[in-house]
């Protein structure tokens, strides 16, 4: 049969590139973890006026690998009244959903494993399988502690992923697109952040809480319930749902970065670098420094992330809930509207970043008075100490 | 199978992050909703009232030390005091200006330690490091004085153990200023957080009467509208020769006694410096205190305010070198029996934000 050598020979050849890009994306993703749980040490550090690890390696630069080489030495436990298929699956599934997401997210313009025309379709479809790890993970472990932070996992993800697609919905309307290379050609003049920084700010806030990250770290809360579904893991098993979380956070701010910050794109386009002297013609030089570029900014969204965990206290869960459905929601749905309406009269772009800065500031600000609204009967308090206070120094000197 | 409702029992302590020690409650919760709890207490006991009966009268002040853990001085004033009442011991000036100034120090660094617990317990972090920065701070100092971080055994019957170091001068004047940033700063990192307001505001509210009928003292009381300040209700030492004012809040919730304890800080800050500028020179121990202490047969009540409340002994001699009865009236012990009413329809992530508010020490809870 002469038709299926060729055919055969291709797709071994195919099936061996997918194994190693797939292993190219697994290393490269280690790493940044790695350097990601380093970062957050020493930031935090740094903003509770510690040094952070500084023993191992330069900088404690080792840091990461002595964590990774002792969690997997660790004594594996697993308890005896867990179910041992769920308890086995659960990690697995976290993670498998955190690498998957990634091999359509673009690092640079052709540094992506495989571009759909439909990426961010996949994306938001994806990120929803990994809670289901989570609630198998906490109801697995048959701890009470797991399943109350398993359904709190599951209850808080659901309700961050509408405005999150509500979001992902509007960008796709602008760009015209769902492919992330195209949405990211289309913001080569103005990011979306500029045009629409309502949205940033809904997606940015959904992905934080999307990631279970600080003040939405509600289903792992360590005062609370103790960890919540990874109580009862230890050493490796541990360690898959620790590497999930920290290629989460990392896939949020690149998801950030791609869709309103102008992904791998400089500044004012690339016409903003025709003053530097003509660059050797070498072809990798371009993606190269556009990869620099790309991670320059996923880093700064990451830092602004570990800079909310150093100051924020934690939402209750009602709270939270309350916060995704009076506020986050509507706030994506008016987001999708004036994109639309932007989109269908085709007005100049400064109206629709008027537009959102309205409902940004709007919303905003009732936020604001209602949550500090305690403090506003505080000032009450306030003004009742000095009138005391007054009165008692008036007594003392009259007596 | 039965699908009505069916309310979980949840085990919290004596293993939990935050129940502050060895406190366990079991709570039944209807999903997130606390239905009732069950407060069970009693790890942490050591039967330290029995012991004071076979330790001679000096010996005691080191099993005081170890009652509320994170206010020794405090703890040693109350003992020392008691039995120099039912001796009828004249402390030397010194020696009581050197308590005070000791013991408002102390009064910081449980309340600073107080800011920190409750960051965490709210989940917030940074707080935690700020606040124990102050507190090692103080901690040094009392180190510098006493020899020791905790557990002192610094006071006596009759005074102090010894003068203050001679640069004693110097290092408080170079911590004063550092501990008000440091006060300032885990207050402003805190208090006004939206998030933290929206977390302890109208949660854990107790009205005044019902927190009088649990005997509530301390900053839980005054944190419902009473003024109510041992220092200044029955001036004990030398508190009756400082100007400072008694916080108190409105609403009787968590976060009104969290505010109250952050202005306690404030104000004890105001007594050292006033302490400083009176404290005269001369003797700091009595010369009775030295001599092996037999105190006439009698019966005495003592109480001063510690950080988390009034602290009372009822001290019983029958005229040997040993207390015949020595009865603690522990402020944390009192604050948390509203446990069960206060976490009554509250949410899981409350009853721990509730709890760190009544800030207990479990020694003083257990003894």
């Amino acid at each position: 049969m002469p038709v299926a050598v060729p055919f055969l020979a291709v797709t071994i050849l195919e099936v061996v590139w997918m194994v190693v890009a797939l292993l190219a994306m697994f290393t490269g993703l280690s790493v940044v973890v790695l350097s990601l749980t380093w970062l957050e040490r020493k930031a935090l550090g740094r903003l509770q006026q510690r040094l952070g690890p500084t023993r191992t390696g330069l900088f404690g630069l080792m840091q990461p690998v002595a964590d990774a080489v002792k969690l997997i030495l660790k004594e594996d436990i697993i308890p005896n009244s867990s179910d041992r298929a769920i308890f086995w699956a659960a990690p697995v599934i976290v993670v498998l959903s955190a690498f998957m997401i990634w091999v359509t997210i673009p690092a640079a313009e052709g540094l992506v494993l495989r571009n759909l025309e439909l990426g961010l379709f996949y994306i938001t479809a994806f990120a929803v399988v990994g809670i289901l790890g989570l609630v198998l993970a906490g109801w697995g472990s048959a701890n009470k502690y797991g399943v109350l932070g398993g359904l709190r996992s599951a209850a808080q993800l659901i309700s961050y992923e509408i405005p999150i697609i509500m979001v992902v919905v509007a960008v796709g309307m602008m760009a015209q697109s769902l492919d992330l290379r195209v949405i990211v050609a289309s913001q080569e003049q103005i990011p979306y952040a500029v045009l629409l920084p309502l949205g940033l700010v809904v997606f940015f806030i959904a992905g934080l809480a999307e990631v279970g990250r600080t003040p939405f770290d509600i289903y792992h809360a360590e005062s609370e319930v103790v960890g919540g579904p990874f109580v009862e893991y230890s050493g490796a098993h541990w360690s898959v749902f620790f590497l999930a979380e920290y290629i989460n956070t990392f896939a949020i701010a690149a998801l950030v970065t791609l869709l309103f910050l102008g992904g791998w794109s400089w500044p004012w386009g690339s016409a903003a670098l025709s003053w530097l002297p003509s660059l050797p013609d070498i072809a990798w030089l371009g993606p190269l420094l556009h990869l620099v570029w790309f991670l320059f900014k996923v880093y700064a969204v990451i830092l602004v992330v570990f800079w909310i965990r150093g100051t924020f206290p934690r939402l209750r869960i009602d709270q939270l809930m309350a916060f995704a459905w009076k506020v986050m929601v509507p706030l994506s749905f008016f987001a999708i509207v004036i994109t639309a309406v932007y989109l269908f009269y085709d007005w100049p772009a400064w109206t629709l970043t008027l537009m959102s800065l309205t409902g940004l500031v709007v919303v905003g600000y009732i936020v604001y008075r209602k949550m500090m609204e305690p403090a506003r009967r505080i000032a009450e308090v306030k003004a009742r100490q000095a009138a005391q206070a007054a009165q008692r120094q008036a007594s003392r000197q009259t007596g | 199978m039965n699908a009505e409702p069916v309310e979980m029992l949840l085990n919290m302590g004596p293993q939990h992050p935050s129940t502050h020690g060895v406190f366990r409650m079991v709570l039944w919760v209807d999903g997130e909703k606390i239905v009732d709890v069950e407060p069970h207490i009693g790890y942490l006991h050591r039967g330290s009232e029995k012991l004071c009966e076979g330790e001679q009268y000096h010996q005691i002040i080191t099993l005081f030390d170890r009652m509320d853990y994170v206010a020794n001085f405090n703890n040693e004033l109350v003992y020392c005091q008691a039995v120099e009442k039912l001796m009828g011991l004249a402390v030397p000036e010194r020696a009581e200006y050197v308590r005070v100034i000791l013991c408002e120090l102390n009064r910081i660094a449980s309340h600073l330690l107080y800011v920190g617990t409750i960051g965490l317990d709210a989940g917030a972090m940074t707080p935690t490091m700020f606040a124990f920065r102050g507190r090692e701070r103080i901690q040094s100092l009392f180190e510098a004085i006493s020899g020791a971080r905790m557990m002192h055994n610094y006071f006596r019957i009759g005074g102090v153990k010894e003068d203050l170091p001679d640069n004693f001068e110097q290092m408080i004047s170079d911590l004063l200023p550092q501990l008000k940033e440091d006060v300032e700063e885990s207050d402003r990192i805190l208090t006004f957080n939206e998030i933290f307001l929206i977390r302890l505001k109208d949660v854990g509210g107790i009205s005044a009467e019902e927190a009088i009928d649990f005997g509530f003292t301390g900053p839980c009381l005054r944190g419902c509208g009473v003024e109510y300040d041992v220092r200044k209700a029955q001036p004990y030492s030398v508190y009756d020769r400082f100007d400072f004012d008694i916080p108190v809040g409105l609403d009787g919730d968590c976060w009104d006694r969290h505010w109250v304890r952050i202005q306690e800080m404030y104000e004890s800050l105001k007594i050292i410096e006033q302490a400083l500028q009176q404290i005269p020179g001369g003797e700091v121990v009595s010369s009775l205190g030295r001599r092996l202490i037999r105190p006439p047969a009698g019966e005495v009540y003592v109480r001063a305010e510690n950080p988390r409340g009034e602290l009372g002994v009822h001290l019983i001699s029958n005229g040997t070198d040993r207390p015949y009865r020595l009865k603690v009236r522990p402020p944390s012990f009192c604050n948390l029996s509203a446990i069960k009413r206060l976490l009554a329809e509250s949410w899981i992530a409350d009853s721990v934000v509730i709890l760190g508010s009544l800030d207990i020490v479990l020694g003083e809870v257990d003894r």
